[in-house]
């Protein structure tokens, strides 16, 4: 059998597959999965099926070391969220948090071997002043940002700049919406907040409805700029999508929140990325029933030329000679689907010739 | 094979290539660049450590240092480090594409190989105990450490200590150890025979060379050595040397705010601490003239071998 290039999915899809890898797979698979953040799942996954011993002896530790890091920093999570409930009891802001802080607060398999840096809030627009006041009090303060990033966080976006914590360097994200208020879809963030339930063994701590939830990640994963992680999220919209296809009831569910909220487009490229990457089991009626969602052959065959590749680990050993193009694309497309063109084009403009000259990475 | 059996025209090809696999302490490297001084410092400071050839099948970390492909190289030619296509840092002048090579595998080492708690301190090794050297930059430290392995000491580590998780012994990473300005000519003079690479002019930290591990040190990179000192050195101008216990509550506190991974490891980071504190004899030292220095720490170690055959 030949194996294909990229090693990660396949591996998920089928852990057996890793008795005939030769110890060149193994050093492919171990860069592609450092490379899409997904080392310490990875080896979850092997060691459920019982097939972790196929591991080489000298790839062992990478697979280890990236699960004491993943598994610390769940610790540390929980306990970052129980100082913010203390801190927000004052302010009676419900604390909604979202994403993988989310999936550790509520105990999903979707925190199962997922790094988490940082944590993610949903607060109503009009109380953003008083939670972001808080927090610095209590020392956490925004991240550097140039100037004209600061202004444009203010001015159009969905979120406040980051805020980190001055001794313990973990890092918040404020959001008032999921999307900025200038893109194409919109996850009205009310609706979501309306939903939201308190965790049963995390009392203060809320999440979203599993719906909900599943939406916001789909939506992310085609409106993400950066996405440096594109197939990390998709993973976890995988086992988010495992878990809860256990409920009674919860595709028709699903399929009916998702018209409501104008998002079975999204949901439909979502689940078919899920499916090819992750095979992702989805009912058949399901999958009719989002038909009508989907978009001209054309276009589809033209999204899946650049979804499979953006998708696909950052790693050269799983990268064609379309991927570059592929993946400028997929970033056009999520500016363009985020912004209008009247702030489109400046704000490009600005990304490609003004910040490169202002910004670099950190020094050595 | 080791890396000196390598003729200097065929390591610059497969460097400049695909790149060369070397292994240093637990680590395996694929190593690639087209710079010829780093190709020339490899040879020289590397020559001991094995190589293979380059289709072997896994290497824990695949890095490089080669210039960017943009215009600038015709005017400030510059130079990237690269672990497997990440870019942790901005690009320096050219000059210092080596010392930029040692430093990203040690960036490559300290924020992956959790499987051991990494303290950011040097390592030596004599009689089989030995001793952790722990002190911020500018203290002497790799000087004292450069002295100590050109007088017989094995060397274990210039800047990164791994200890075993479970054992609570050191695994060597005995790459070259780095000197800045004075040391530099100072090292040059307390062993002539000493082999330091090209110096290279460094804006942050002026001038910096690296002295060339020990054969010995190398041959024996895979024995790991019981920690049997914990020590805090420091350089002052004019002095007698002077070696001071010092309070392990305080060596604990001082010990943990070096580890990189402390806090990664949760409460295993504390346990594997507290042991290696109780295990070892903690000191203060101050010196002055290197001679000395090294008088102490042979006399340190000798006393623990009559102290142990007393028993």
């Amino acid at each position: 059998m030949r194996i294909p290039a990229e090693l990660v999915s396949l591996v998920f899809r089928n852990p057996d597959a890793t008795h005939r890898f030769s110890l060149g797979d193994w050093d492919r698979l171990v860069r592609q999965a450092r490379q899409a953040d997904l080392l310490a799942r990875l080896y979850g996954r092997l060691q459920q099926d019982g097939v972790d011993a196929a591991i080489p002896a000298v790839a062992r530790w990478h697979f280890e070391a990236a699960t004491v890091l993943a598994e610390t920093q769940k610790i540390e999570i929980r306990r970052e969220l129980k100082l913010l409930r203390e801190l927000l009891k004052g302010l009676d802001v419900p604390l909604v948090v979202l994403k993988g802080s989310a999936y550790v607060a509520a105990d999903l398999t979707a925190a199962s071997g997922r790094p988490i840096d940082d944590i993610d809030l949903l607060v109503p627009q009009e109380r953003m002043d008083e939670v972001e006041s808080a927090l610095e009090l209590a020392d956490w303060h925004p991240v550097d940002l140039p100037e004209y990033d600061q202004r444009y966080y203010r001015r159009w976006r969905h979120d406040a700049p980051s805020l980190q914590h001055l001794r313990r360097a973990t890092v918040i994200n404020v959001h008032h919406a999921i999307l900025p208020d200038t893109a194409r879809f919109r996850l009205d963030a009310a609706w979501l907040r309306s939903r939201a339930a308190e965790v049963p063994g995390f009392p203060g701590v809320a999440v979203l409805s599993t719906e909900d939830r599943i939406l916001h990640v789909a939506t992310l994963l085609l409106h993400d700029d950066g996405l440096p992680h594109g197939l990390r999220t998709l993973s976890d919209l995988d086992l988010l999508l495992r878990q809860a296809a256990t409920e009674s009831d919860f595709w028709s569910q699903l399929l009916a929140r998702a018209k409501k909220m104008e998002l079975s487009r999204p949901l439909f490229y979502a689940l078919r990325y899920a499916l090819h990457f992750f095979g992702t089991p989805v009912p058949n009626e399901v999958r009719d029933h989002l038909a009508s969602a989907a978009p001209s052959m054309a276009t589809l065959k033209l999204m899946d030329g650049i979804y499979t590749r953006m998708l696909a680990p950052n790693h050269h050993s799983c990268m064609d000679a379309l991927t570059p193009l592929a993946r400028h694309a997929a970033y056009l497309r999520a500016h363009w689907l985020r912004r209008p063109p009247r702030l489109l084009v400046p704000h490009l403009l600005h990304k490609a010739f003004i910040s490169p000259y202002q910004r670099e990475p950190k020094p050595a | 094979m080791k890396l000196l059996q390598l003729p200097p025209k065929e390591l610059r090809r497969q460097l400049a290539g695909q790149g060369i696999w070397l292994r240093t302490g637990p680590f395996s490297l694929m190593v690639q660049s087209r710079i010829p001084s780093v190709a020339e410092s490899l040879a020289k400071l590397y020559g001991q450590f094995e190589v293979r050839s380059v289709h072997e099948a896994f290497a824990d970390f695949h890095v490089s240092v080669n210039p960017p492909a943009n215009l600038r190289r015709w005017l400030r030619p510059q130079v990237n480090f690269s672990f497997d296509g990440v870019k942790p840092f901005k690009p320096l002048s050219l000059e210092q594409a080596y010392p930029m090579l040692e430093q990203g595998l040690s960036w490559c080492v300290s924020t992956h190989a959790h499987q051991y708690l990494m303290v950011h301190a040097a390592g030596v090794e004599n009689n089989g105990r030995a001793a952790i050297l722990v002190a911020p930059p500018g203290f002497g430290k790799s000087t004292l450490v450069a002295g100590l392995v050109l007088s017989g000491w094995r060397l274990l580590s210039d800047e990164l200590t791994l200890i075993d998780r479970k054992t609570g012994w050191i695994h060597p990473l005995p790459r070259p150890v780095r000197l800045k300005n004075e040391s530099i000519a100072l090292i040059r003079s307390y062993s002539p025979d000493a082999f330091l690479n090209r110096t290279s002019r460094d804006t942050a930290k002026g001038t910096v060379a690296y002295l060339r591990p020990p054969k010995e040190s190398v041959r024996r990179q895979h024995e790991p050595a019981q920690p049997g000192w914990i020590i805090f050195p420091k350089w002052v101008a004019d002095g007698e040397s002077q070696l001071l216990p010092r309070s392990k509550q305080q060596s604990f506190q001082f010990l943990t705010q070096h580890a990189f991974n402390y806090s990664h490891l949760g409460a295993e980071a504390f346990r594997v601490c507290t042991d290696l504190i109780q295990q070892a004899d903690c000191y203060d030292f101050q010196y002055s003239r290197l001679d000395q220095a090294v008088a102490v720490f042979d006399y340190l170690a000798a006393s623990a071998v009559t102290s142990k055959a007393g028993n």
